[in-house]
């Protein structure tokens, strides 16, 4: 069977993964017309191209539908559990910087590590009756980062967009959120802990250890590696 | 189902009807418990961790509900609905836990378990619950792993330090490593840069944003007070602290163990009620028929467990077999009767066997 590489089917990271791909004489691109979401990979042979949502391709690697593919690697590790035994990074591909990090109102000048927060949580539930409530779409590693610096006394509450807005909103006390500048979260009178990001994300490449590695996908798979001089 | 996990299916819930018969012949009144069980009480206890152990699904009307992690909480509540009288309990039937970690643990299993609610003879109960696992389990020769939180709890409870310094430390007891960083911090003069030039600030608004949120500024402010009080207080002596690590690292034989933490007593008279219901717990264990000159005590043991426990402790383990979780576990949640209570609490000890273990094991019948 061919080699299925999942791209994202949209946007600049779109743009990113062709150029990145390009630049090691791998061309890539949509066929037919711009709204098409089929695509042709240039010089190896054996290899489909499948647009895919950036958010979907972690679920279709760990079901082995493509055997390799471009994505955030925050959001590999957020949608699959036990992530590296279900895919291994191939490499890192140096854009789609994006940071994941816990922010706190400026004013709360008390807290500015997991410690002070933890701290914090414990006096606001005694005070408030319930727990500080987080807000997030990243509930795994939020909730792993926490638990393994052992704090307490917390929740997560759901936000799918506008996640910096929900504190003003008063319906999350703080948040915890990609960003890449920080310029939304200071805008928005938030500042983040300074332990430091809970991941520093990137669009990385991909391969999938469930998909049917046949004598056909592994050929394309080296030609693909020498391309990028990922040869053992 | 094949034919062959039909009948494992069918032995298993054999043997659970057989454990559950044993703690019945102990005067157990046999009682059931929902399987959805609200999730905000398990949450109010648990925190968010649960999440990651437990199912949680939506139900349109009544809300969040959690696939029941356990049968303790649900036990706990009934018996103080119905007025905290002395009872005993056994029960057997499916809990269910999510494995985020370890796709080889099972998701869905049963647990035959056996409660004493009764505040006449703690120590009794503690050992009539122990030995009667104890026995059900014999044939498999299992290693057993004893501890008493209540002791870390009075030691804690004792220390020279205020009482907030305490409350912090008793609420991170579960979490050793943040307890840890507690203890290292209130043992020390030094305090953390960030801290200090917070503290140093004239105004520790200026150039703050402005204020957002539910979390006040008066509570920030109320934080503020608590950490400059904290940074007036000595630290913790040294040979405290010392102390307190010797008792969280003991692990003897429980006679020996017994010995070394009366000696304990003799510097930190705090744990002196705890070490002598230790002491009455091993007396009861003998007369129950169990080799208490055999018994393993590890003073840490349970800290990383459910944060439920307060007293004593234990865990039956399968020799050889570090891939295997527990075949039982059990001990004294005094405190949860009191969180579930509503006012009134009482003395409460309980264990559970794992009937799948058992069959794994080559026990059972």
């Amino acid at each position: 069977m061919t080699l299925k590489l999942g791209v994202p089917s949209k946007g600049r990271l779109m743009e990113k993964t062709f150029d990145w791909f390009g630049a090691h004489g791998i061309d890539m691109g949509r066929a037919g017309s711009e709204r098409e979401y089929s695509g042709a990979v240039d010089g190896i042979e054996g290899c489909d191209l499948v647009l895919l949502s950036a958010g979907e391709i972690p679920r279709e690697l760990a079901a082995g539908r493509i055997h390799m593919g471009v994505t955030g690697s925050d959001l590999v590790r957020e949608k699959l559990p036990v992530w590296d035994s279900q895919v291994t990074e191939m490499a890192a591909m140096g854009f789609g910087h994006a940071d994941l990090v816990i922010a706190v109102p400026d004013h709360w000048v008390d807290v500015e590590t997991l410690d002070d927060l933890d701290a914090a949580c414990a006096a606001f539930r005694a005070r408030h009756g319930f727990r500080l409530r987080i807000a997030t779409k990243y509930h795994r590693l939020i909730r792993t980062y926490l638990r393994t610096h052992g704090v307490a006394d917390y929740q997560l509450v759901d936000s799918q967009g506008a996640t910096e807005g929900t504190v003003r909103n008063e319906t999350a006390e703080a948040v915890a959120d990609i960003t890449s500048t920080g310029e939304t979260l200071r805008a928005n009178h938030l500042r983040m802990l300074s332990d430091g990001p809970v991941h520093r994300s990137q669009a990385t490449l991909f391969q999938s250890l469930t998909a049917p590695w046949d004598d056909c996908a592994l050929a394309a798979k080296e030609q693909i590696k020498a391309r990028l001089d990922l040869l053992d | 189902m094949t034919a062959e996990t039909q009948s494992l299916a069918r032995a298993q819930l054999a043997e659970a009807a057989r454990l559950r018969a044993l703690f019945e012949a102990r005067g157990a009144l046999p009682v059931e418990a929902a399987i959805l069980q609200p999730a905000d009480l398990l949450l109010d206890l648990y925190g968010e961790d649960i999440r990651a152990r437990a199912f949680t699904t939506q139900d349109p009307l009544r809300g969040e509900r959690m696939l029941r992690p356990d049968f303790t909480v649900p036990v706990v509540q009934m018996h103080m609905a119905e007025g905290a009288a002395p009872a005993r309990y056994c029960y057997a039937g499916p809990v269910f836990r999510r494995q985020e970690d370890d796709p080889d643990r099972a998701t869905e299993y049963l647990q035959a378990g056996f409660e004493i609610f009764d505040a006449t003879n703690p120590a009794l109960s503690d050992a009539e619950v122990f030995a009667t696992l104890a026995e059900a389990l014999r044939p498999l020769q299992l290693r057993v792993a004893t501890g008493d939180i209540g002791i870390l709890i009075a030691a804690v409870r004792g220390l020279n330090t205020s009482d907030r310094r305490k409350a912090a430390l008793l609420r991170h007891l579960w979490r050793p490593k943040r307890f840890r960083a507690l203890l290292d911090r209130y043992g020390s003069a030094a305090q953390a840069k960030h801290r200090r030039k917070l503290l140093e600030r004239a105004d520790p608004f200026a150039n703050a944003g402005p204020e957002i949120g539910l979390r006040s500024r008066a509570e920030v402010e109320a934080r503020l007070d608590a950490l400059r009080a904290d940074a007036a207080e000595p630290p913790i002596a040294a040979n405290e602290v010392e102390l307190l690590d010797d008792l969280m690292a003991l692990q003897e034989k429980a006679p020996a163990a017994l010995n070394l933490l009366q000696d304990m007593a003799v510097d930190l008279p705090a744990i002196s009620p705890a070490v002598q219901a230790l002491e009455r717990r091993l007396t009861a264990l003998q007369d129950f028929g169990v080799d208490v000159e055999s018994l393993d005590f590890e003073a840490s043991y349970g800290r990383t467990s459910m944060e439920y426990y307060d007293g004593f402790v234990f865990g039956f383990y399968a020799e050889g077999r570090p891939d295997l979780p527990p075949v039982a576990t059990g001990g004294r949640y005094d405190a949860l009767t009191r969180v579930l209570g509503q006012g009134s609490s009482i003395p409460a000890v309980g264990g559970v066997i794992r009937p799948d273990l058992v069959l794994l094991l080559g026990g059972g019948t």
